[in-house]
């Protein structure tokens, strides 16, 4: 078997992803980033594999993730994607929705766009269960049943779809372009035509 | 009432002003105090507004301490699972490496914590770093000998020489101050070269110590003679090789040999030229004067223990270590100075008394971390006896509990507890229960958490409460399908009940259903409840009248009523719905289903008409209450009609 590293980090990790790299260099990826979660501050932090510090090491042996960069988060990181190579985007469970840009140069992360209330009820916070992003458009869903399209430029949200669904919206993914796929609490897959102006799903399927 | 080991420690709240008085009340782990109203003479101003919690355990909050914890989590579950059947003696092995494990984890905090203490800038925090890490280098000192002394258990012989590892792996001064020596250009003359030589000797690393020696003889070739004869007997000392084919009481012959060597050396004053290996052939003897002179060197009662006997007695039994013990400790500390907690816990180790060792290392720390983990180690080494403590369990469980339901209050490291309530075998159950219900939950997703760890455990109780308070959460926020998903899960008679009749207040007022997507898949779930089950077949109803097959819709309506599903109240809406179906050209209710609706009609209408329906209905509602029965007969007659007439034709 591989060698396994196991690293203690004194905080519940929910999320982690690889930091994308560019097409053209056909290096595996070095950088990723993890998101924490059940903490009284919770953080987005970009950690590295990469030798490039210790030239000390043995060939094969793959180093320690170090640490790179932290930046605190507002509630728990219920999910987290890359939009491009430098910027990636957190769901919190207070309801909002953060873009963070990593700059490699000085290794620090800043927020670059923030919604706050992204999904909420009419008189509490509904945290944001999972998001999808294909840049610049980011589809987000939360425990309130709402779809919700941003797009990385823009301040308000691009389109929203209130009550898509009567029960939590747990994940959401990409099938077409055009097309998202939610599944909810009740074990229903919900197809969605984003070119259409309807507010019911194109196709449901049950589990 | 029993009294008290220790006098309490006194905590001053600075904010609460003097001559107040204060009032408490217990939480988890903490205590919450505030000002009373009660004003005594004297006391001015006006009273503090706050409450203010004072905690008794502030380690769990520590980033770092955090590592600890769940890394001696991760051990401990793998201690649990090591399997009962195997004897004992083979089982040696594995415990002493799961000591090990356990000691490497503090090892490996304490340099980290190390390392913070001596970077950060804030003094404040660099003391309390420096704090932690001395409590764990106590913690580990104390951990290693019992892991000497009663899991490897050694016999004697082996006994000294793991004793003497123990005290150099807690003397590391040693080796920093021996490199400084070697590192300077002349070694032999450094200031520090005697105290390194002597520092060896007395750890008994006495082939460093002949290569320390070896510069200063080629620095002074006039007295080669006696450095050499040093060197001589500093090789010839016997040293027990467990593993070897000598017994105890051979090595212990070759020892005395080699002692009355030794002596004969001091006697004949073949040392005298040189003040320093006299003073090193002293020690070799064992002479406790000579020891005692060296007492910064030694630093501590216990290295002065382990010298002492490894020049004096070298075979000691672990039954005698006490003895020696008592008395190293007495010569070496000063009679003023009373003994610090850490002395005597060890001092304790040193009597076997390992229940006085828990109990003194209980008081000492402010964590039941150290003992829960040490303490369960040993009983299943089977080194403690089976205690009835007041309380009914056993001293392992006593507090393994403690120190479970203090991670309970951690706001993340509650996770851990679970694991450790589950090894409890008489409470942690029952301690589960009452914790678990009071994890605060924000999320789906941790509640979901919760609910999968008391699923796995059959807590069924506590699954219906967790699902009950996300369903209200979710009722209140206006989320009927998810309140009702939760009920599901819940297997909740009453709360799906009381959605069902929110969806049908619902539909009475909008006229349409919302969430159809729920309702239209509840599937086997229809079942939990009747009120649920009406709705879902209600639906059902709707779905066939819009698929135009009408003869399906009408049994489904009738029967809808006469099995008694149907809610009273909502009678009048089915026989409202029935309408249209009547009134269709073709005949869909056949004769004996016209009578049924006629029974349920007049029935409803009975009960309608008595005294005791509501009074304050207006005129205007039971004029159209009225018009509806009116209409509702006209059409069930037409339709009886149409129905007999149908049935009684012959198809020619």
């Amino acid at each position: 078997m591989e060698n396994i590293n196991a690293k203690y980090v004194s905080q519940k990790i929910s999320k982690t992803r690889w930091c994308p790299v560019s097409y053209s260099s056909l290096q595996q990826p070095e950088v990723f980033a993890t998101g924490s979660w059940d903490n009284e501050d919770n953080k987005v932090s970009i950690w590295s594999i990469g030798n490039h510090n210790n030239s000390g090491l043995e060939d094969g042996f793959e180093g320690d993730p170090q640490i790179l960069c932290e930046h605190k988060h507002g509630g728990d990181v219920l999910d987290l994607q890359f939009l491009d190579q430098e910027r990636m985007v957190s769901a919190s469970s207070t309801g909002a929705v953060t873009i963070f840009r990593y700059h490699p140069n000085t290794h620090t992360i800043s927020v670059l766009q923030h919604w706050a209330r992204a999904h909420s009820y009419p008189c509490d916070n509904a945290p944001c269960t999972a998001l999808v992003c294909s840049s610049p458009e980011i589809v987000t869903v939360g425990e309130d049943g709402r779809i919700v399209v941003f797009r990385a430029d823009q301040e308000g949200a691009v389109r929203v779809i209130e009550n898509a669904d009567s029960s939590t919206i747990h994940a959401v993914t990409y099938l077409k372009t055009t097309e998202v796929l939610t599944v909810n609490s009740i074990g229903q897959l919900k197809l969605w035509d984003l070119r259409q102006q309807s507010s019911s799903p194109s196709q449901i399927l049950s589990l | 009432m029993e009294e008290v080991d220790v006098e309490p420690t006194i905590t001053n709240i600075p904010a609460l002003r003097r001559g107040k008085h204060m009032g408490f009340a217990w939480g988890q782990g903490n205590i919450f105090v505030y000002e009373t109203l009660f004003k005594a003479t004297g006391a001015t101003g006006s009273g503090s507004p706050f409450i203010h919690e004072v905690r008794k355990d502030e380690d769990i909050y520590s980033p770092i301490l955090r590592k600890l914890f769940n890394e001696s989590h991760h051990i401990f579950v793998g201690l649990q699972t090591i399997r009962e059947d195997l004897p004992s003696k083979n089982k040696k092995p594995q415990f002493v490496s799961i000591s090990k494990n356990y000691r490497s984890v503090i090892r490996a905090c304490m340099e980290e914590l190390q390392q913070v203490a001596v970077s950060t800038k804030n003094a404040e925090m660099s003391v309390q770093y420096g704090n932690q890490v001395s409590i764990l280098l106590a913690i580990e000192l104390i951990w290693n000998l019992c892991e000497v002394l009663f899991i490897d258990a050694a016999p004697a012989g082996s006994l000294l020489l793991h004793l003497l590892d123990w005290v150099r792996l807690h003397k590391a001064d040693v080796d920093e101050k021996a490199r400084d020596v070697l590192q300077s250009d002349s070694p032999a003359e450094h200031r520090d070269y005697w105290d390194v030589v002597v520092s060896y000797v007395l750890q008994g690393r006495l082939d460093e110590a002949r290569q320390m020696l070896g510069k200063k003889a080629t620095l002074t070739p006039a007295a080669n003679n006696i450095f050499k004869m040093m060197d001589n007997l500093l090789s010839k000392m016997p040293f027990y090789n467990p593993g070897g084919t000598q017994t105890l009481t051979e090595f212990d012959v070759k020892w005395r040999h080699w002692h009355e060597e030794v002596d004969r050396c001091l006697q004949d004053n073949s040392f005298a030229s040189n003040q320093h290996l006299e003073v090193l052939c002293k020690i070799l003897l064992g002479d406790e004067d000579t020891l005692l002179e060296h007492k910064d060197l030694l630093g501590t009662w216990y290295h002065f223990l382990v010298s002492r006997l490894l020049f004096c007695h070298p075979t000691v039994k672990p039954t005698e270590l006490h003895y020696y013990a008592q008395s190293c400790m007495t010569m070496f500390l000063d009679s003023r100075s009373a003994p610090e907690p850490l002395d005597s816990i060890l001092l304790a180790a040193f009597e076997f008394d390992i229940h006085q060792v828990i109990k003194d290392c209980s008081i000492a720390l402010n964590n039941w971390w150290f003992v829960a983990h040490l303490t369960d180690l040993l009983d299943h080494c089977k080194l403690l006896q089976s205690h009835n403590l007041h309380f009914g369990s056993n001293l392992r469980e006593f507090l393994l509990l403690e120190y479970a339901s203090g991670l309970f209050t951690h706001h993340s490291l509650w996770q851990l507890a679970v694991d450790y309530f589950d090894h409890c075998l008489e409470f942690g159950r029952v301690y589960l229960e009452l914790q678990i219900e009071r994890v605060p939950l924000d999320t789906e997703r941790k509640a979901l958490k919760v609910l999968r760890i008391c699923e796995q455990r059959q807590m069924s109780e506590q699954v219906r409460s967790i699902c009950k308070i996300m369903a209200m959460r979710a009722l209140r926020n206006n989320r009927l399908g998810s309140a009702l998903s939760w009920s599901i899960r819940a297997k909740d008679a009453a709360f799906a009940t009381l959605i069902s009749e929110r969806f049908l207040q619902d539909y009475c007022a909008k006229g349409t259903f919302s969430d159809l997507d729920l309702i239209d898949n509840l599937g086997p779930a229809m079942l939990l409840s009747d009120r649920l089950t009406f709705l879902g077949k209600y639906r059902e109803f709707h779905k066939l009248y819009g698929e135009k097959r009408f003869k399906e819709a009408a049994k489904l309506l009738l029967s809808l009523m006469t099995a008694k599903i149907a809610p009273r109240s909502f009678w009048m809406t089915l026989l409202t719905d029935a309408l249209p179906l009547l009134e269709q050209k073709e005949v869909i209710f056949s004769a004996d289903q016209t009578y049924e609706l006629m029974f349920c009609l007049e029935e409803l209408t009975s009960s309608l008409n008595t005294p005791s329906s509501d009074s304050d209905k207006s005129m205007q509602e039971e004029d159209v209450e009225l018009t509806k029965v009116e209409l509702l007969r006209l059409a069930l007659s037409r339709n009886l009609a149409m129905a007999i007439v149908k049935e009684g034709t012959v198809e020619t």
